[in-house]
């Protein structure tokens, strides 16, 4: 998206010692905003590293050699919740919600790309006026929807819902419309494909890219969830990390333990998201722009 | 793209028909008895252990909603100011450093080096849990942590009790907010800068125009409209404002309710006292302030889309 050549502008001779005071000016601004960014990761990868004891009794900008001691108190420590449990939990319910929530977007803006039915321009719309409805003005009637079927307490409501994302679904269809050409379709149709065979074996791979983006937008979303997770589920051992947060934040005055557990506690639930980015955010960046390519 | 499509008709009900399922199922139905809960009494008394209604009550749920409390004070409206304040507090820096940094990235006279690595800085935070965030910035910034260690140095009457005041309680919040949503909306920025016609600018730039100029006539009014759209969609997400103060303060919106937003007064309702028909109604009122924000975007998005070439942007009433 950066590699666009524009013709350099505005090239007036007097110019060149106010360009490179921009210049500097420009590096020092995005300096600040690196360290913005960063300062509190920083923080907490030094304090992970240090004991107690440590913490207690001052700051250090400098990591000191506890990161493995506080990483076996916090996989152990089983007063509060397990957080290897939790890891487990949330990577269940993340996996399975960002499989199901990309293929079925694709399948839906697949049927409204290709197909040529009475409700196609009704269907369209109506999910492009959803879209921006926000989860929690129907977590009352979810919620009891849940108690009523007897689900509480299970990852059904946290993963089924997912079927149905409008977001995905209004990402997918605007990369179908460019990456599936219709011929395609029809030859697959000439040759004896049947219409899933079609979808599945030959418009998924041409949407992989795409799938592939909001697989990570979505599995990120759902490991990140805090709201609904915590009003369906209350039993300790099938808590997810963001409602292991939650809970170690209101025990933490009373309990007064281990802050280095904690910030290896913080530490441990962030960093499988943050070594994931590290590999793929090339993508991710690319990925958000090109959804903001829309207005 | 506007070819005769295949009549395979009852195949794209097929298609289809698993997202509308759910949707109808997981959200419709949820949405509407949600509406429908809001003109109950139901909820459960916990000082006599008792389950009260649901009775039918109209609007009865809502006239509580805003009804004063005995010190005059409207709950609803108090929570309301700041979820508005805290999102205010944070969507202004928020838009100046990505304005900022969306020009410096496409600014071609900079041509700034390192610019994945910056890009891949900013974006970061935002996919950072914000629960974790929450607890993470607690911690630093409670009396024993590192944030205080430095002012202080150690001396204790030099303690900043961040969370016992309101101005840093909300300062910390719309920061944590701030942080991870700059990063995004400056990619959305840049889409839109890179979007505009560069034989405007050149020609502009050609007529003597200075990039200050260059940068107030041309490219900030035709990034207007991706303008609006980031401002609505983050203010769409500010009256969802939870997570961060739902840990931060652990759900009590402390000090003194100053940092409780609407929807953690509504998950407030959900929680021991079940009272569905008060969440419902708090439900009703946050559909309906993102609703009409919310159709402010399907607009701006269906106007994008009947643009033949939307990425381009026209040089309709400038120059």
């Amino acid at each position: 998206m950066s590699n666009i050549n524009f013709k350099p502008v505005g090239h007036d001779k007097g110019n060149a010692t106010t360009k490179s005071i921009a210049r500097v000016f420009a590096y020092i601004f995005l300096i600040f905003v690196t360290i913005l960014s960063l300062f509190s990761i920083y923080f907490l990868i030094i304090n992970s590293t240090r004991s107690n004891g440590q913490l207690q009794g001052g700051f250090s900008a400098l990591p000191s050699k506890y990161f493995f001691s506080n990483l076996k108190t916090a996989w152990n420590d089983t007063a509060l919740f397990t957080i290897p449990r939790g890891m487990w939990n949330s990577f269940i319910i993340a996996a399975l919600g960002c499989l199901i929530t990309t293929y079925f977007s694709a399948m839906t803006a697949y049927g409204v790309h290709v197909y040529d039915f009475a409700l196609k321009g009704f269907a369209f719309n109506f999910i492009l006026i959803v879209m921006m409805i926000p989860t929690q003005v129907s977590a009352v009637g979810f919620v009891q929807l849940v108690r009523n079927v007897h689900l509480e307490n299970t990852y059904w409501p946290l993963i089924i819902p997912a079927i149905a994302a409008p977001a995905v679904f209004f990402y997918m269809k605007q990369n179908i419309e460019s990456t599936l050409p219709l011929e395609v379709i029809e030859a697959a149709r000439v040759d004896g494909s049947s219409e899933f065979r079609t979808f599945n074996t030959i418009a998924l791979p041409m949407l992989k890219p795409a799938m592939a983006v909001q697989m990570i937008f979505a599995f990120v979303a759902s490991w990140n969830n805090y709201f609904t997770p915590a009003l369906i589920i209350d039993k300790s051992d099938k808590w997810t990390l963001p409602i292991m947060m939650a809970v170690l934040r209101s025990k933490i005055n009373s309990q007064n333990g281990d802050l280095g557990e904690v910030y290896m506690m913080i530490l441990l639930s962030i960093i499988p998201v943050v070594i994931v980015y590290l590999f793929l955010s090339k993508y991710i960046v690319k990925g958000v722009a090109l959804g903001a390519v829309k207005g | 793209m506007k070819r005769k499509s295949i009549s395979y008709a009852k195949w794209g009900y097929i298609f289809i028909a698993p997202f509308f399922i759910v949707f109808l199922v997981c959200t419709f139905y949820p949405l509407l008895s949600t509406f429908y809960n809001s003109l109950f009494e139901n909820y459960w008394d916990a000082s006599t252990f008792s389950q009260v209604g649901p009775n039918f009550v109209g609007l009865g749920n809502f006239k509580k909603l805003f009804t004063a409390d005995a010190k005059g004070n409207v709950d609803i409206l108090t929570y309301t100011a700041n979820t508005m304040i805290m999102w205010i507090a944070g969507a202004i820096p928020q838009l100046a450093f990505s304005l900022l940094l969306a020009v410096i990235f496409t600014s071609t006279s900079l041509n700034v080096k390192g610019q994945t690595f910056f890009k891949t800085v900013i974006y970061l935070p935002n996919l950072i849990m914000a629960a974790a965030f929450a607890m993470l910035f607690f911690t630093l910034f409670s009396n024993v942590g590192p944030i205080n260690q430095i002012i202080s140095g150690g001396v204790s009457d030099k303690i900043v009790d961040f969370f016992n005041n309101v101005v840093t309680s909300r300062g910390i919040i719309a920061f944590i907010n701030f942080l991870m949503w700059f990063g995004n909306t400056t990619i959305m920025l840049m889409a839109g800068i890179m979007g505009i016609d560069q034989s405007l600018l050149e020609a502009a730039a050609i007529d003597g125009a200075t990039s200050g100029q260059v940068f107030r006539k041309i490219t900030l009014p035709l990034l207007s409209p991706i303008l609006v759209y980031v401002i609505i969609t983050s203010l769409i997400g500010g009256f969802q404002m939870y997570d961060v103060p739902q840990v931060i303060t652990s759900g009590l919106g402390n000090p003194n309710r100053s940092t409780m937003t609407l929807i953690m007064y509504l998950n407030r309702f959900l929680g021991t006292t079940k009272n569905y028909g008060m969440a419902g109604a708090v439900s009703v009122l946050v559909f309906i302030i993102t609703g009409i924000l919310s159709f402010g975007v399907y607009r701006s998005i269906v106007s994008g889309r009947s643009d033949p070439k939307p990425k381009k942007s026209k040089s309709k009433g400038v120059l």
